[in-house]
């Protein structure tokens, strides 16, 4: 059996008296997009954070391809591999959104200790922010409107964008659907079915429609612990993830 | 030639153009003494311009840069003060009173002096980094006050400034024109900079630690240059201060010193190429004027000072722009509430995220 690219294990978090992690394992293999689901509140964002490295766990550990990045910073993580999206959209907010991105290209093409060649106008930054750019859908037209002047949906595609020009070997994606309209979520969930089984994935997302057409397998989350993992099939007929998640009216 | 003045390099280039024939003018308007206010202006422009590096471009609101100021013009001083008594530095470094060897001393003095306070202060971040910056400075400001045999509270005079390269330096107009050149120098510099892969980093530091660190970035190092060069470029303009009034002393370091030159970066127009140095011109004018009008010009210049951050935003700049009707760049479009994801915030205000990551 193949090694898995991320596997975590027995992941604790408390903040105070809660629990928001709870002995949390998960697994994703190589090519395999993994949904990750569960009520607001369930401790998916706390989750990406600590695999990210921006949260410290109290037990457990974290693997990415094969290699234990428990203590490894946030970027030493991401030099490794590892690239997330925001529920909350982190952009930068002056700058354009061809900027976000070409700055993603920078930090991944080694140091930035230049202060000569102007930036801008540099190909070797800008042809690969564009590509990225170009693969999340955004049109052209707003490629050079700072993000601020961008709708809620083009900041979501950005927030992709900014997460694979980064060059990942893994991505972890927080809501990329949250707040979208119905065509904008079609559009994002044809996005993401073309990264599908290039770049494994682990898909927070609470459009069931998005996350059952698109995971290979779906873990539930519910207070930080994890009840059940299978195929959307296995899940579909779990009666603790029917008791616990799926309400009658987000059956599938 | 439409986008051409909309160029702050244009705007650059056009003004140091004009400030260079003050002197020529000035005698013939009857007001010599222009020339010493201009004098004053270009170096404020340039420790202003150099705070701007920091506190406009990467948002590392330094509550200290005063300190760097004043380790330039020390080290002016004090190689002067060596070279006077003829008893070398330490026992080791001999005096000089060659601008061609103390200005290169003072930039490297206060590119020291930055790199060590940097490296401490800078491990820490928002208010708690405003006051590191802000003690250290205060301590230096101390340990200079205490320093007898450099003048202490009383500070150190400088008798003459030898000619450089053939200049004569007691010409008010040729101590101008270095001044002014030196100053054009930085704001290329600093143009480079701030367009390079470097400034490009440090627009992400001053926009989004978290969105950096997402992408790889450790910020620390980028943060610790940046301030280092920028303590270089105050000292520079504290070695010019000094030479221009031939006297140091602790004021130059003062809590106050570093207070008027973030006064002016925000006055002029914060992370903008120009702002620095119209906020150093406006500032240094507004002070002249008022203080020849009334002895609390102080009280008429504080509600001034209030009414252009509060109603110019962007200062004087982002103002002249408004008025010359360029699109507001940072307009966000509000969304349709239906569109609003719940439990998100809005867009946020860039200005109001801007200070929460100061
Ligand atoms: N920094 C924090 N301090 C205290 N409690 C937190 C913190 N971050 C998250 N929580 C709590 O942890 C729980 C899980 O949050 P989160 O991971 O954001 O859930 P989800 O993303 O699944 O909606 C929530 O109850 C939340 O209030
Ligand atoms: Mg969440």
């Amino acid at each position: 059996m193949a090694e898995p690219v991320l596997s975590v294990q027995h992941l604790v978090k408390r903040f105070g008296g809660l629990t928001a992690t709870d002995d949390l394992s998960i697994e994703v293999m190589p090519g395999e997009l993994h949904a990750l689901i569960g009520p607001n509140g369930a401790g998916k964002t706390t989750a990406i954070g600590q695999i990210m490295g921006e949260i410290t766990p109290d037990a457990g550990r974290i693997l990415f391809l094969g290699e234990d990045v428990t203590r490894l910073s946030t970027p030493a993580r991401v030099r490794r591999g590892l690239s997330r999206s925001f529920q909350i959209t982190q952009l930068l907010e002056d700058d354009t959104a061809e900027d976000n991105v070409a700055l993603a290209v920078q930090a991944r093409a080694g140091h930035s200790f230049r202060f000569w060649r102007d930036a801008f106008g540099d190909a070797r930054l800008r042809g690969p922010a564009r590509a990225a750019l170009e693969g999340v859908g955004l049109p052209p037209a707003r490629w050079s409107l700072p993000v601020a002047d961008l709708s809620h949906g083009e900041r979501k595609q950005l927030e992709l964008a900014v997460a694979l020009a980064s060059g990942p070997r893994m991505l972890l994606l927080d809501e990329p659907m949250a707040g979208l309209g119905a065509s904008e979520s079609l559009r994002m969930t044809e996005v993401l079915r073309g990264l599908k089984g290039r770049i494994p994935m682990l898909l927070v997302e609470h459009d069931m429609d998005a996350v059952f057409s698109l995971a290979d397998r779906i873990s539930v989350l519910v207070y930080g612990h994890c009840i059940a993992s299978g195929t959307p099939d296995e899940i579909r007929q779990d009666p603790a993830v029917r008791a616990a998640y799926l309400s009658e009216e987000e059956r599938v | 030639m439409h986008r051409l003045w909309r160029d702050e390099r244009f705007w650059a280039v056009l003004l140091l153009a004009l400030a260079a024939l003050v002197p020529v003018v000035a005698p013939l308007l009857g007001s010599p003494a222009t020339v010493g206010l201009a004098t004053r202006i270009a170096i404020y422009a340039i420790a202003a311009s150099s705070l701007n590096l920091i506190l406009g471009q990467g948002g590392l609101v330094s509550f200290g840069h005063a300190a760097y100021f004043g380790l330039g013009g020390y080290a002016v001083g004090i190689l002067y003060a060596h070279y006077a008594s003829g008893e070398p530095f330490l026992g080791l470094i001999p005096g000089s009173n060659d601008l061609l060897v103390t200005m290169p001393v003072a930039i490297l003095a206060g590119g020291i002096g930055a790199a060590i306070i940097g490296a401490l202060s800078l491990r820490t971040a928002g208010v708690q980094f405003i006051m590191i910056t802000l003690a250290f400075a205060q301590m230096l400001y101390f340990l200079f006050v205490s320093l007898k045999a450099y003048g202490g509270d009383d500070g150190l005079a400088i008798r003459r400034v030898v000619p450089v390269l053939g200049m004569n330096l007691r010409d008010p107009a040729t101590l101008y024109w270095i001044a002014l050149g030196l100053l054009a120098l930085w704001l290329f510099l600093m143009d480079r900079i701030g367009r390079s892969r470097f400034g490009r980093i440090l627009a992400g530091v001053r926009q989004g630690e978290r969105r950096m660190a997402a992408i790889g970035v450790r910020t620390y190092p980028y943060k610790l240059a940046a301030f280092t060069i920028a303590g270089m470029g105050a000292a520079m303009a504290g070695a010019l201060m000094v030479n221009y009034l031939r006297f140091v002393s602790p004021d130059m370091m003062h809590w106050t010193k570093s207070g008027e030159l973030m006064v002016m970066v925000i006055l002029g127009g914060l992370g903008t190429l120009l702002g620095p140095v119209v906020g150093a011109a406006a500032l240094v004018s507004l002070e002249y004027t008022l203080s020849g009008l009334t002895e609390h010009w102080q009280f008429i210049l504080g509600p001034i000072l209030l009414l252009v951050v509060l109603f110019a935003r962007g200062g004087i700049l982002g103002g002249l722009r408004r008025l010359a009707g360029r699109p507001r760049q940072h307009q966000a479009q509000p969304l349709p509430p239906e569109e609003l994801p719940s439990g998100e915030l809005p867009p946020g205000d860039p200005v109001a995220e801007r200070a929460a990551h100061g």
